[in-house]
C-alpha cells in the first residue's frame, strides 16, 4: 500500500512548494476531472522560450494534486518545446506509483492542463506574429 | 422495530449460496460493501437464467406452441412473485422495465406529459438520486412547470414543515425516494403520501433502496407509483419494475410504441393492449424477469423483515465503530431508527477516492464519489464521500475489515498523527 501513497507523494500533496499563484502570469488554464471532481488551476510565467515558473492551486484527490506538484518541479526552467513533448507515459513514470486505469486520469489531469496553457501561449504568439 | 433481537439469518450459510464470494483479491477474501450500487447474485438466480435459456426459451405472448406458452408462463409467473412481494392488488399493476431509472422516466413521459401543464408544480427533495431528478427537470423544461425541493437538515432528514408549505401550493406530483442511496435516510413515505394525497397530488416513490431491504407494502404506503431495480435485490441487471395504481396506469397514454403493447393496429391509429402490457412494447427482458422472479422467491424465503433486522443490527455496529474513530465524519442520521444500511463518511480532509483506493488494497469494496447525488453533495459541502452499504449476506467480519482498512488509511494519510496534534493542524 505504501508503494502508492509513499512519503514523497504525500509530501508533494501536503507541502508542495509549487502551490500558489503568480503575479501577472503569462498563461493560465483550468481542468476538471469528473471521476473525483478534481479541480486544478495552473499558472505559468515565461521567460522567452522557457517556463520560468509554474504554480498550481486546486482541490481533489492526492494523486491529482501530487502529480501537479511533481510536474511543476520537473518542468520549471525547462523549454516550452520540452514541456510540449512531455507525454502521459513519462508523467506516470515520474510519479512512479502503480495506478489503476481510473486513477491514471487523476494523475494525468495536470499534464493536460499544462498542455492547455501552453497551447494558449502558442496561439497568442502566432496571432502576434512571434514564431 | 426492535433492532436488538438476535439476527434471524444464518449468514454464513447464505453466503455460500453466492458463488462470487469464492473469489479473492490480492489473496484476500472479498468484503463487498457496495450493495447500494448493485448486489451479488445467488446461485439460484444464475441457474434460473441458464435453465430458462436452456429449457424454456421462446418469445412470449405470441406463439401458439407449447414452448412459447411455457416461456409466457415463466414471465408472467415472475410478475406474480413481484406483485406478491410488494402486495400489489393485481398483476396488472406491475410493469416490467429495465431499471428504476426507466420506471421513473416512463412516468415522467407518459403520465407527466398528459398531466403537467405550464405553471404546475412538482415537489422533489434534496436527497434524490439523479434518476429521480433529471427526468423531472426534462419534463419541467418541456412543460414549463416548476420544480420545488424539500430541504434536509444537517443530518440528512427531510424538513417536513417545508413539505407542508409546498403542498399548500397544490403541486401535481410529489416524487420522493424511500431510502436515500447517498445517506441512508429512511423517509416517512407513508406520511408524505397521505399529506400529498390530501393536497391533491400524485406521488411517486423511488423504492430502489427500500424494496430490496425491507418489507414494502404498496397498499400501506398508498403511493401512486413505486419504482425499483432487479439488480439491487439479487436479480439480474436489465430488469426493473414500475408499480402503478391500476386506475392511474389505465388513464395514462403508452410510453413506447411497438409490438405487444397494442390491441389492434391500423395504418393511422392503434388501440392499446390491457395493463400491464400497454407499457411493455417490444420483446422484453424475458429471462431477466424470470431471474428476478427467482430472486424474489429467494428473498421471501429468507423473509424481508429478517433481512431488515439483520442489516439494522449490523448498521448499529458499523455506526458505533465509525463513531469511535476521531478522524471519521459521518453524514446522515447516524441512528438505525432513521437510517437503513447505508453509511456515508469522509476521513479528515482526505478525498474519498484516496480512501477507497486504500480500502481496495484490503479487498474491501466501497463506493466513493457523489453517488449520483451531486446537488446533495453540494448541499453537504463535500465533493465526495465514501459509502459502505450492507445486504443480507454482510457480516460483522466485513464491518471489522472495513474499520481496519480505514485505520490503515488514517495511518497512511497521517491522520492518526494529525488528531493527536503533533503533525498538521
Ligand atoms: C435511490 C436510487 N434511485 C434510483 C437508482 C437508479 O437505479 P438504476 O441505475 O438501476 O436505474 C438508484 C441506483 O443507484 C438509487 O440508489
Amino acid at each position: 500500500m505504501d508503494d502508492l501513497y509513499q512519503d514523497r507523494i504525500l509530501d508533494h500533496w501536503e507541502h508542495s512548494p509549487f502551490r500558489g499563484r503568480i503575479e501577472a502570469p503569462d498563461a493560465v488554464a483550468d481542468g476538471y476531472s469528473k471521476l473525483c471532481g478534481d479541480a486544478l488551476h495552473l499558472e505559468l510565467k515565461l521567460n522567452g522560450d522557457r517556463i520560468a515558473m509554474i504554480r498550481f492551486d486546486g482541490d481533489g484527490c492526492i494523486i491529482s494534486q501530487a502529480s501537479a506538484s511533481i510536474l511543476a518541479e520537473r518542468m520549471e526552467g525547462k523549454s516550452i518545446a520540452e514541456a510540449q513533448r512531455l507525454d502521459g507515459p513519462q508523467v506516470l513514470q515520474e510519479l512512479g506509483i502503480p495506478l489503476s486505469p481510473a486513477r491514471v486520469k487523476c494523475a494525468l489531469l495536470a499534464l493536460s492542463v499544462l498542455h492547455q496553457a501552453l497551447g494558449e501561449v502558442e496561439q497568442e504568439r502566432e496571432s502576434n506574429g512571434v514564431a | 422495530m426492535a433492532v436488538t433481537e438476535p439476527s434471524l439469518l444464518k449468514v454464513e450459510a447464505l453466503r455460500r449460496q453466492f458463488p462470487i464470494f469464492k473469489r479473492s483479491f490480492n489473496g484476500k477474501e472479498l468484503a463487498y460493501l457496495d450493495n447500494a450500487a448493485t448486489t451479488q447474485k445467488p446461485g439460484i438466480v444464475i441457474q434460473e437464467l441458464t435453465r430458462f435459456y436452456s429449457e424454456s426459451n421462446a418469445n412470449i405472448h405470441r406463439g401458439a406452441y407449447a414452448l412459447s406458452e411455457e416461456a409466457t408462463a415463466a414471465y408472467e409467473g415472475a410478475r406474480q412473485h413481484v406483485a406478491g412481494l410488494i402486495h400489489a392488488r393485481s398483476v396488472q399493476e406491475v410493469v416490467f422495465v429495465r431499471n428504476a431509472t426507466e420506471a421513473i422516466n416512463l412516468v415522467a413521459y407518459a403520465w407527466g406529459r398528459r398531466n403537467i401543464h405550464p405553471g404546475d408544480r412538482i415537489v422533489l427533495t434534496e436527497l434524490e438520486h439523479h434518476s429521480n431528478l433529471v427526468p423531472w427537470q426534462l419534463l419541467a423544461q418541456e412543460r414549463e412547470a416548476l420544480l420545488e425541493f424539500v430541504p434536509i437538515d444537517g443530518q440528512g432528514r427531510l424538513d417536513l414543515a417545508v413539505l407542508d408549505r409546498l403542498l399548500q401550493q397544490e403541486p401535481k406530483l410529489v416524487a420522493v425516494g424511500h431510502v436515500s442511496n447517498a445517506l441512508g435516510t429512511i423517509n416517512p413515505v407513508t406520511e408524505i403520501v397521505r399529506k400529498a394525497h390530501a393536497a391533491g397530488a400524485r406521488v411517486l416513490v423511488d423504492g430502489a433502496q427500500s424494496v430490496p431491504h425491507q418489507p414494502v407494502d404498496v397498499t400501506e404506503i398508498d403511493a401512486d407509483f413505486l419504482a425499483f431495480s432487479g439488480h439491487k435485490m439479487c436479480g439480474p441487471t436489465g430488469i426493473g419494475v414500475l408499480y402503478g395504481k391500476q386506475d392511474v396506469l389505465e388513464a395514462m397514454p403508452p410510453f413506447l410504441g411497438g409490438g405487444d403493447m397494442i390491441r389492434q393496429v391500423q395504418l393511422h391509429e392503434s388501440t392499446w393492449n390491457d395493463l400491464p402490457w400497454k407499457f411493455e412494447a417490444g420483446t422484453p427482458h424475458i429471462a431477466g424477469a424470470v431471474g428476478l422472479g427467482a430472486a424474489v422467491k429467494f428473498l421471501q424465503g429468507i423473509g424481508m423483515q429478517a433481512i431488515f433486522v439483520h442489516e439494522q443490527q449490523l448498521l448499529a455496529t458499523l455506526l458505533d465503530r465509525l463513531q469511535s474513530l476521531p478522524y471519521v465524519s459521518l453524514y446522515g442520521p447516524s441512528d438505525p431508527a432513521e437510517q437503513a444500511g447505508i453509511v456515508s463518511f469522509t476521513l479528515g480532509h482526505i478525498h474519498a477516492h484516496d480512501v477507497a483506493t486504500v480500502l481496495d488494497r484490503h479487498a474491501v469494496a466501497v463506493r466513493s464519489g457523489h453517488h449520483c447525488c451531486q446537488p446533495l453533495m453540494e448541499r453537504l459541502h463535500v465533493p465526495a464521500t465514501v459509502r459502505a452499504s450492507l445486504y443480507l449476506y454482510s457480516t460483522e467480519h466485513e464491518v471489522e475489515r472495513l474499520v481496519q482498512g480505514i485505520q490503515d488509511a488514517a495511518r497512511i494519510f497521517r491522520l492518526d498523527r494529525a488528531v493527536r496534534g503533533d503533525a498538521r493542524g
